[in-house]
């Protein structure tokens, strides 16, 4: 096994555990930060099949976590308030069933990507980031002005979503929940990078004109990769708002886009655990140093700038040693 | 002529007031290595590119296997059997030597939009590539990541990238780009050996190379090709000999 893989399943072990021993020691608190960190990591393994495989820096991928929110905050509020969605062609009241609603989320995610995907990329570099904040922007303040659905204030969603054989209000079952998602997640992503679809789009981040040469065409493997990612970052959405029961424009935020960003390149752009170890070190250093000052992060900007100055490869890249190649 | 392979008729490409293409026509027919020669700023580049589809010519048509190909995209064109190895070394320099071979056989064989099943474990995309390098003398260095790789080993892989196509034509553009003598010998050998397979045409500076391969040399000038024949006839041309060969002394 290599130190990468070993680095993997310690820290995923450890983000398993780690709930378990806090619901053993009645601390539902402790539960809660894990499975924020479990879906923020979630978001961020997304945004990494955009960033570290396809080289698509995206500063809009709020967009997508917000959508995933939404589609959560929606529909449940129809049935909260037991006003239908809609009734023609047939009745529709919204769900309050998660999988369904992670259906919903996905589907809409990926029907954004797309379309925000074959407008911006055919740019790139600097021009692709703006475009990409552009939208998330447009979302953001669009959602804002949805008096329907809360505007400003959000959506409170009262009662979790179920979902079908567990207690999800339960903090542990929900936890347990979000990290075999994230578990699946990162299997189809470790699946993808060594996929032919995997090694087309790589090829295509480091050379388009050879991926041309050999008859493949770059766009459209970028495209296809960046609603993959958008995708997966809309059902983490979905689970965020569930955990907090509360769906408001922040999600759309650029600086939410900013934080799935930096999950990434704390933990390692392109290595398939630094989105779990980035989210979690987040996740940690909110919690110790937020309760300490509230300008916290002054000290992960310092923590950020001193990966990005002296550890090229986040902390897993410091503590893994350079990428394997894939055999 | 209708048995070429290849075929450019009257390709006019322009750059401002520049002409860097100024009626091209040649061919390439079965089996031969027709090199391409010409003084730096000659338009050979823009040419090549015009033929592998990565810029549109102004005027004039690009004839491949029969079939114009001039309104054609590059991905196109190497799907249709045109194989294009590049001057400065086109390569995903973080992938393995295997990896880079077996993008090429993805692209020949295969559709990339399969997500699960590891590329490498695919046999018909694993025998391509190793096929490939074992021709061009990597198959040891399957498993090396190319960044890894020496400038003269980057230059086999860009070739050994170009046959998993199995292509009708290759479009070479100074292969021997940087090699040492030895490097430059040993390539100038697999490439003759290769011209039965498919024929090449060959943009290149190395004379020796040139002059030991080519069954045609065109002489580029200022966008025009101002002589076509053997070797023998190349060299002795007068005009050559004024326009570029006399540059050399």
């Amino acid at each position: 096994m290599s130190r990468e893989r070993l680095l993997g399943a310690v820290v995923l072990l450890a983000l398993g555990l780690v709930p378990l021993a806090a619901h053993l020691m009645g601390e539902p608190f402790t539960i809660t930060l894990a499975t924020r960190a479990a879906i923020l990591a979630l978001a961020a393994v997304g945004l990494n099949i955009a960033l570290g495989l396809g080289g698509l820096v995206s500063l809009g991928h709020a967009t997508f976590f917000g959508i995933g929110g939404y589609a959560m905050g929606i529909l449940a509020s129809h049935v909260q308030n037991y006003e239908p969605m809609f009734e023609w062609p047939f009745l529709f009241e919204g769900s309050t069933s998660m999988p369904f609603i992670w259906l919903v989320a996905v589907l809409a995610s990926a029907l954004v990507a797309l379309l925000i995907g074959l407008l911006a990329l055919r740019t790139s570099g600097v021009y692709f980031i703006m475009i990409t904040l552009a939208f998330g922007q447009m979302f953001y303040f669009f959602s804002i002005s949805w008096s329907a659905y809360g505007g400003e204030d959000g959506l409170s969603i009262y009662v979790r979503n179920g979902f079908p054989g567990l207690n999800t209000l339960d903090p542990i079952q929900f936890f347990g929940l979000s990290y075999a998602v994230l578990c699946i997640v990162l299997l189809g992503a470790h699946l993808l990078a060594r996929s032919p679809f995997g090694l087309a789009l790589g090829a295509a981040r480091q050379s388009p004109d050879r991926v041309q040469a050999v008859g493949l065409d770059p766009k459209r493997l970028r495209l296809v990769g960046f609603v993959i990612s958008g995708a997966i970052t809309g059902l983490a959405g979905a689970l965020f708002a569930d955990l907090n029961r509360f769906v408001s424009p922040t999600m759309f935020s650029w600086q939410t886009s900013g934080e799935i960003m930096v999950f990434i390149i704390l933990g390692g752009v392109g290595r398939l655990f630094g989105p779990v170890v980035g989210a979690a070190v987040f996740v940690m250093l909110e919690h110790w140093l937020g309760d300490m000052s509230e300008f916290w992060h002054i000290w992960l900007g310092l923590l950020l700038l001193a990966v990005v100055l002296f550890a090229r490869g986040g902390l897993v890249g410091l503590i893994a040693g350079r990428e394997k190649a894939h055999d | 002529m209708t048995d070429a392979i290849l075929e450019t008729r009257g390709l006019v490409k322009s750059f401002g007031a520049l002409r860097a293409s100024d009626g091209i026509t040649l061919d390439l027919r079965p089996g031969e290595i027709h090199a391409v020669i010409g003084p730096n700023g000659a338009g050979k580049s823009t040419m090549i590119k015009q033929l592998s589809g990565n810029i549109a010519p102004d005027e004039g048509t690009v004839h491949f296997l029969g079939r114009d190909v001039t309104g054609l995209s590059t991905m196109a064109r190497a799907r249709a059997g045109l194989a294009r190895t590049f001057q400065v070394s086109a390569l995903a320099m973080e992938d393995t030597v295997l990896q880079n071979a077996v993008l090429g056989a993805l692209g020949a064989t295969s559709s990339p939009y399969r997500f699960f099943r590891p590329a490498l474990k695919k046999a018909e995309l694993r025998d391509r590539a190793m096929a490939a390098l074992e021709r061009m003398g990597l198959a040891g260095h399957a498993a090396t990541v190319v960044s890894e790789l020496s400038h003269g080993q980057r230059r086999q892989l860009e070739v050994a990238v170009a046959l998993t196509l199995q292509p009708r034509a290759f479009l070479m553009d100074e292969p021997m780009a940087g090699l040492g003598g030895e490097g430059s010998q040993q390539l100038t050998g697999i490439l003759d050996r290769l011209r039965a397979e498919a024929p090449i045409l060959l943009i290149e500076h190395d004379m020796d190379a040139v002059f030991a391969l080519a069954d045609r040399i065109s002489v580029l000038v200022y966008g025009r090709i101002i002589a076509t024949g053997t070797v023998d006839e190349i060299r002795r041309s007068p005009e050559v000999r004024d326009a570029y060969l006399g540059d050399a002394e």
